[in-house]
């Protein structure tokens, strides 16, 4: 195969604000450019699982290489990285930029510019990407786009009056960003002929290839028989195929070079070992330096993951096991719980890949789960001077040998209407929020910056965030380090017993509000049963809130009327199997989802 | 030899009322005298159809509910009846009417003098009155159709056609109801001396007005805790929509349930189902058929069969089932019992029943002890206080109040 002309190269991604468009934009360049017929064409092909076509975002990287005939009678090679669309995902999304050399900002026409535009356009240009804007969605009624042009010059300062005019639902102006992918975007640099140095953006496992490791080769070349070294953390293997993303499918080649974005497989067996980010070079003919920027992603939420049945432990841990191959940044280890047995604390990068694992764990393997309340990692230092990492609160050593515990703190940034300052602001308050500085974008728009305690974001407050601003408001955050601060442990017992898996960290000021609401919240969720149940809040031994599940006085089918048992024989069916949702604590049922119930604090 | 016949049950559905109540889910509607007809043609096609197959049997009981069977003429109910005769062999020989139970439900609404005598005639021989209520208030809550005074004009008309079996159907704990007014209803029913008394609890079904009023389970259990979180202005308006009043709480149901048994006693009925009163002899032996799980066959629009252990029901879509020239077509869910289900439905069935459940007739119909089987199920609700166990396994006071929970225990 005669090598391809760099100069015919452009890899880029496409970078939005989340609904303004992306996975659509997507999807019209790859019909346009007769990857396939539309006939063939789901919609968001690149959205490879059913979880994220149905939730419409993105959670894994994916890529895609089309042939595109330019104006100028040039066919170019587009590589198309469609980059995670989560703050959960920073991490991947920094990687993915990384593989480009330009980006198309999508942005909607009736909404304008975001926060989530702002910070992906902070983060192309951190990664010297050339980005241009598009404006989406401009057969909206509410459209404006000469205000979402001129936002875009006086915010960002990218030049946007010539900016293509688009509908990518409806198919108008895809031409145009093709010309100006084409013109815009430069041609990628490096040489053939340097040593091997490729940039790791994402990986998969595939039971008959192993790990396949999805890179973006920057200087050298690489193909079968070539002996690689990730640099970070030290693997070698020895190459077995190099290839291209086909829409859906690898493509095998003969060899990807300086400028290429491919995959290439190598008998690894372990995704850990070609963490996103490093880089990865040729062992007998190393390059000099690692490409810059690789991090270890760690946990920041972690929550108890337990089989409803209990017999189902084994296969918890397999399914681990198998999305662990696919998703290095899920972390977990066994833990045992008096109230719900075997099972596994697990770690993720947010409350939304949180969300993802548990969903793919009941859909993809079948599990029944039940979720303990999420936490995130507190430093617990000792009188003794030893600190722990506290991921399981039940693990809390006895308050007496702590000296001081710290909890993590992020930087927020939110994007709110003015008419919602207030309500945002008061949100952030009670979220214990420090606050920093508030921008004025224009007359309408505030940029409000604060530090926020991780761990009173993780449960509902992107949800809050959407109530109080009815939609408007838009946040983002990163992770900024710990700081000291007055937490204990919540601890919650049912019939006069403890529940160690209901049992949580909370700061010291808001322990009695969040006691008592959990209360409240857990005597709707427990069925009453034939006695009284008194549920509990308690800090260090001491009873802060209570509240009672009454016994049942009655509970009677009516008429069995002209003989249809079937039908009162469903519902007592139904009855049991609502027990069998149950966790048996002492002598009550708790259903399973009131496991969750801290989650949903905040609801009415 | 001769070949003993078994006993059978048929149960007839007549799928039309004048209006829908407030709180009826059951399978009814309004028609036009022209549907109807229709529907008898039908009805008498299936039955007619389907005889030959119950050579083997005789006819115990037979039961006309709806929906409203009385808003079908004296003369197309004779027709029914007629059709039955010429099908089936009744226990007692060609009068029908002389030893099988042959009941009927009626509407006070929906009759007169000459209708009853007519169904009388035609060998009816039980009478079940839906009275509901004897407030006329409360009818016109319910929906109902009549006032109380129609009720006693039917009573009155009922007796004097020489209806000597008698039932009267009320309803406890509805909407405002005090447990005073529901016992004053029921003692003026009992005042009149019927021979049977069904008295249920008001039921909140779905895709009912009253479901859309009060939603899921009458609201009673939101209204306990509307009440617990008394002074803290919490869904103060938990429990019934705009303009309608409250439904009893919990507590005031079970007290009228409670006084409806101690007040029937003192008339001389006793209780001998969940919901079902009679004095000594007048208990429905159709509906035993149910708890006792005999066989039956159900016609009609919806109806629901079990004979020799396979349960079906018959479709619900009129159309379906007016087209339908071939009964077994319109049989859906069609399903033969396995053993444990068998088990299953003879207990939660039979304990329904004051004389609740015997382990003979278990070891009988299985050939395996009930102790082998529920043992441990029995021991738990025993220590729960919610069964009694002897001869005859029975239900407390307290296990009848919670029977869902009890029944739902010896489910496999």
């Amino acid at each position: 195969m005669s090598s391809i002309d760099q100069s015919k190269i452009r890899n880029f991604c496409i970078i939005a604000h989340i609904d303004h468009g992306k996975s659509t934009l997507a999807d019209r360049i790859i019909e346009k450019t007769g990857l396939l017929t539309s006939r063939e064409m789901q919609s968001q092909v690149l959205d490879n699982m059913d979880l994220e076509r149905e939730r419409g975002i993105t959670i894994k990287a994916q890529t895609v290489r089309i042939i595109y005939r330019a104006m100028d009678g040039e066919e170019y090679i587009f590589n198309l990285i469609d980059t995670p669309g989560h703050v959960d995902f920073n991490y991947e999304v920094s990687r993915s930029l990384a593989a480009c050399d330009g980006a198309i900002l999508v942005v909607d026409a009736a909404q304008g510019i975001e926060a989530q535009t702002l910070a992906n356009v902070y983060l192309a240009l951190d990664h010297d990407l050339d980005v241009f804007p598009v404006i989406n969605k401009i057969d909206l009624p509410s459209a404006q786009p000469q205000w979402v042009k001129d936002e875009i010059e006086d915010i960002i300062g990218l030049e946007a009056q010539d900016a293509p005019m688009i509908s990518a639902k409806n198919g108008i102006g895809i031409e145009d960003v093709l010309e100006a992918v084409v013109k815009k975007i430069p041609a990628p640099s490096g040489s053939a002929d340097k040593p091997l140095q490729a940039l790791i953006f994402d990986s998969l496992y595939d039971s008959y290839k192993g790990v396949i490791v999805f890179c973006r080769i920057k200087e050298g070349r690489v193909k079968r028989g070539t002996e690689i070294l990730m640099m970070a953390t030290g693997a070698k293997a020895e190459v077995v195929e190099v290839g291209y993303f086909g829409p859906g499918q690898f493509i095998p080649c003969n060899e990807l070079s300086a400028g290429m974005v491919g995959y290439i497989t190598a008998s690894i067996k372990n995704v850990k070992d070609t963490a996103v980010g490093d880089t990865v070079t040729d062992a007998k003919n190393p390059c000099a330096e690692p490409l810059p920027g690789y991090k270890k992603v760690n946990s920041m939420v972690f929550c108890g993951m337990y089989p409803a049945d209990g017999a189902k432990y084994p296969d918890l841990r397999d399914a681990l096991e198998k999305l662990q191959l696919n998703d290095a940044a899920l972390q977990y280890e066994p833990e045992t719980s008096v109230a719900l047995g075997f099972g596994f604390r697990c770690g993720f990068l947010g409350l939304l890949h949180l969300e993802i694992i548990q969903e793919r764990l009941e859909r993809e393997y079948n599990l029944d789960l039940v979720t303990t309340a999420p936490g995130v990692i507190y430093r617990v230092y000792k009188n003794n001077g030893e600190m722990i990492e506290l991921t399981n609160p039940a693990n809390l050593p006895d308050p007496s040998e702590i000296a001081y515990m710290e909890e993590p703190i992020v930087s927020a940034e939110i994007m709110v209407t003015t008419e919602f300052i207030g309500s945002i602001m008061e949100l952030c308050q009670e979220r214990r929020g420090k606050y920093l500085s508030m921008e004025y974008m224009e007359e309408t728009r505030a940029l409000l910056k604060y530090e926020l305690p991780l761990n009173e974001i993780i449960y509902d407050f992107f949800d809050a965030l959407k109530s109080r601003s009815r939609g408007y408001a838009s946040f983002d955050y990163d992770l900024k380090g710990y700081e000291e601060s007055k937490l204990v442990k919540l601890d919650i017992l049912i019939n006069r017993e403890e529940v160690d898996a209901l049992s949580f960290i909370v700061h010291a000021d808001s322990a009695y509000e969040r006691g008592r609401k959990m209360c409240e919240k857990l005597k709707d969720e427990i069925p009453r049963h034939l006695f009284e149940i008194p549920i509990q809040a308690a800090v260090g031994g001491k009873i802060i809130a209570r509240e009672t599940v009454k016994a049942m006085r009655k509970d009677v089918l009516a008429k069995c009327y002209g003989g249809d048992i079937t039908r009162k024989k469903k519902l007592l069916e139904k009855q049991k199997e609502g027990k069998k949702r149950m966790r048996q604590i002492g002598n009550v049922e708790i259903p399973q989802k009131a496991f969750m119930s801290v989650l949903k604090l905040d609801d009415k | 030899m001769k070949k003993i016949k078994r006993k059978l049950s048929i149960y007839i559905h007549i799928p039309f009322c004048i209006k829908k109540c407030n709180y009826c889910d059951f399978l009814s509607f309004p028609a036009g005298e022209r549907e109807r007809e229709r529907y008898l043609g039908a009805l008498l096609r299936e039955i007619e159809g389907e005889a030959h197959k119950y050579k083997d049997y005789f006819v115990d009981t037979v039961f006309l509910g709806g929906g409203t069977p009385t808003v079908l003429s004296g003369k197309q109910i004779g027709r029914v009846l007629e059709e039955l005769k010429a099908g089936f062999s009744f226990v007692g020989g060609s009068n029908i009417g002389g030893m099988a139970e042959i009941t009927m439900e009626a509407n006070p609404g929906t009759v007169d003098r000459e209708k009853l005598e007519q169904c009388r005639q035609a060998g009816v021989n039980r009478l079940s009155i839906g009275a509901q209520s004897l407030r006329n208030q409360e009818l016109a809550l319910l929906g109902r159709i009549h006032r109380a005074e129609d009720f006693y004009q039917a009573y009155r008309w009922a007796r004097e056609a020489g209806f000597g079996n008698i039932n009267v159907d009320l309803m406890a704990a509805l909407p405002g109801q005090k447990p005073e007014e529901y016992l004053e209803t029921l003692r003026k029913a009992a005042d009149l001396g019927p021979e049977h008394i069904s008295a249920y609890s008001l039921i909140v079904e779905e895709g009912t007005p009253f479901y859309d009023w009060y939603g899921e389970g009458g609201g009673r259990e939101r209204q306990e805790k509307a009440n617990g979180y008394a002074g803290r202005g919490e869904e103060d308006s938990a429990g019934a929509g705009e303009g309608m009043p409250a439904l009893p709480s919990e507590e005031e149901e079970r007290l009228m349930d409670e006084w409806t048994g101690k007040i029937l006693g003192e008339y001389g009925y006793r209780r001998y189902e969940i919901s079902n009163y009679a004095r000594p002899g007048y208990e429905c032996r159709h509906n035993m058929a149910y708890w006792k799980r005999y066989d039956y066959a159900g016609f009609g629009l919806g109806a629901a069969s079990m004979v020799g252990n396979v349960r079906w029901k018959n479709s619900a879509d009129m159309g379906k089932y007016l087209g339908c020239m071939e009964a077994e077509t319109v049989k859906e869910e069609v399903c033969e019992l396995s053993i444990q289900e068998q088990m299953e439905e003879f207990m939660f069935l039979g304990l329904r029943l004051t004389e609740g459940v015997g382990k003979k007739e278990f070891y009988e119909a299985f050939g395996e002890d009930m102790a082998s089987v529920y043992g441990k199920v029995m021991e738990k609700l025993e220590s729960q206080g919610l069964v009694t166990d002897g001869e005859r396994v029975r239900l407390t006071p307290y296990g009848r109040d919670v029977s869902n929970y009890v029944m739902a225990e010896f489910l496999f």
